[in-house]
């Protein structure tokens, strides 16, 4: 499975990303500069964290009209998984693949630290590693992690099983803790929480190569089915 | 060239934690008459003038200058200084 890790000017978590899918999963992974085209050769797309464009206007609001942009919502639309983590989940929510949006943290603190998850749907793609209700260490580490959506919204991912991971402490205000959500498809997934800084033991915690292996797993059974 | 002065602030009900952090300080500095803060952007724009200029504006807020999701905006066109 060949994945793709979009780098966007201020991208800063593209190495670490790069590093789970070559190590952690070893799988093949090719860094795609923003300037791109297409990402239709990839299995796989990863929107890796930072602070694209220097979080100008609002995070991830110029990076979603990155040329490479249009090539990953087509692909997107396509079926192929996309993960978006931190910034990346910024980049998807401001692109529409995803429905809400980010603000400050209740704090206004910038909050960089291990937080506990809670695996609130394993029944996806992204999380079928996983044990239904399953708690794991990730890090976080953002400033605009405070979801948000309006109760309409809210009621249609809860009727939909769309949230995917919550916090056990809702340090930043999300509405209803909410840490990960997936579209309805069920395909693309965006989450604050930095899966690919826990892939391994001696990074303190390896709870976050489940969702890689999921992506994989998930990839193998329709590739087989499909050829 | 016309100059377009554009506000975007959050939608009621969207909670504001810089307006209220400001808010906050405000009181403890002893401006009780003070009794809520809302923070926005203010984004000034030099514009071409040309057809449908109102239209090709609210394009703009749409879909970059604001995030319709938690954002209101509004705009005034005025003479510029060219």
């Amino acid at each position: 499975m060949k994945f793709a890790v979009i780098v966007f000017p201020g991208s800063n978590c593209d190495d670490d990303m790069y590093y789970a899918i070559q190590e952690g999963l070893g799988e093949p992974v090719d860094k795609v500069w923003y300037t791109e085209e297409s990402v239709a050769d990839y299995d796989g797309i990863l929107l890796p964290g930072g602070f694209s464009y220097g979080d100008y206007l609002r995070s991830g609001a110029i990076a979603r009209f990155a040329p490479v942009m249009a090539s990953v919502v087509e692909q997107a639309e396509k079926g192929k998984p996309v993960l978006g983590v931190c910034n990346g989940f910024q980049v998807l929510l401001e692109a529409g693949l995803l429905p809400g949006a980010m603000q400050r943290n209740r704090s206004l603190k910038f909050i960089c630290r291990p937080a506990r998850l809670v695996v609130a749907n394993h029944e996806t793609g992204f999380t079928s590693e996983y044990a239904g209700g399953e708690r794991i260490t990730i890090p976080v580490a953002h400033g605009e992690g405070n979801y948000y959506c309006d109760d309409e919204t809210l009621r249609d991912l809860q009727a939909n099983n769309q949230i995917v991971f919550t916090y056990e402490d809702n340090f930043n205000g999300s509405k209803e803790a909410i840490a990960g959500i997936v579209n309805k498809q069920g395909n693309v997934m965006g989450m604050m929480p930095h899966p690919e800084r826990a892939t391994d033991q001696i990074l303190g915690s390896d709870d976050g190569l489940k969702i890689f292996q999921s992506i994989l797993k998930q990839w193998r059974k329709s590739h087989v089915l499909t050829t | 060239m016309v100059n377009v002065q554009v506000y975007v602030t959050l939608k009621e009900g969207v909670l504001d934690p810089q307006g209220s952090t400001i808010g906050n300080a405000l009181q403890t500095m002893g401006y009780h008459e003070v009794a809520s803060v809302q923070t926005g952007k203010y984004i000034e724009l030099e514009v071409e003038e040309g057809n449908n200029l109102e239209g090709r504006i609210e394009e703009m807020c749409e879909k970059l200058l604001s995030n319709p999701v938690i954002e209101d905006y509004t705009y005034t066109i005025g003479k510029g200084v060219s």
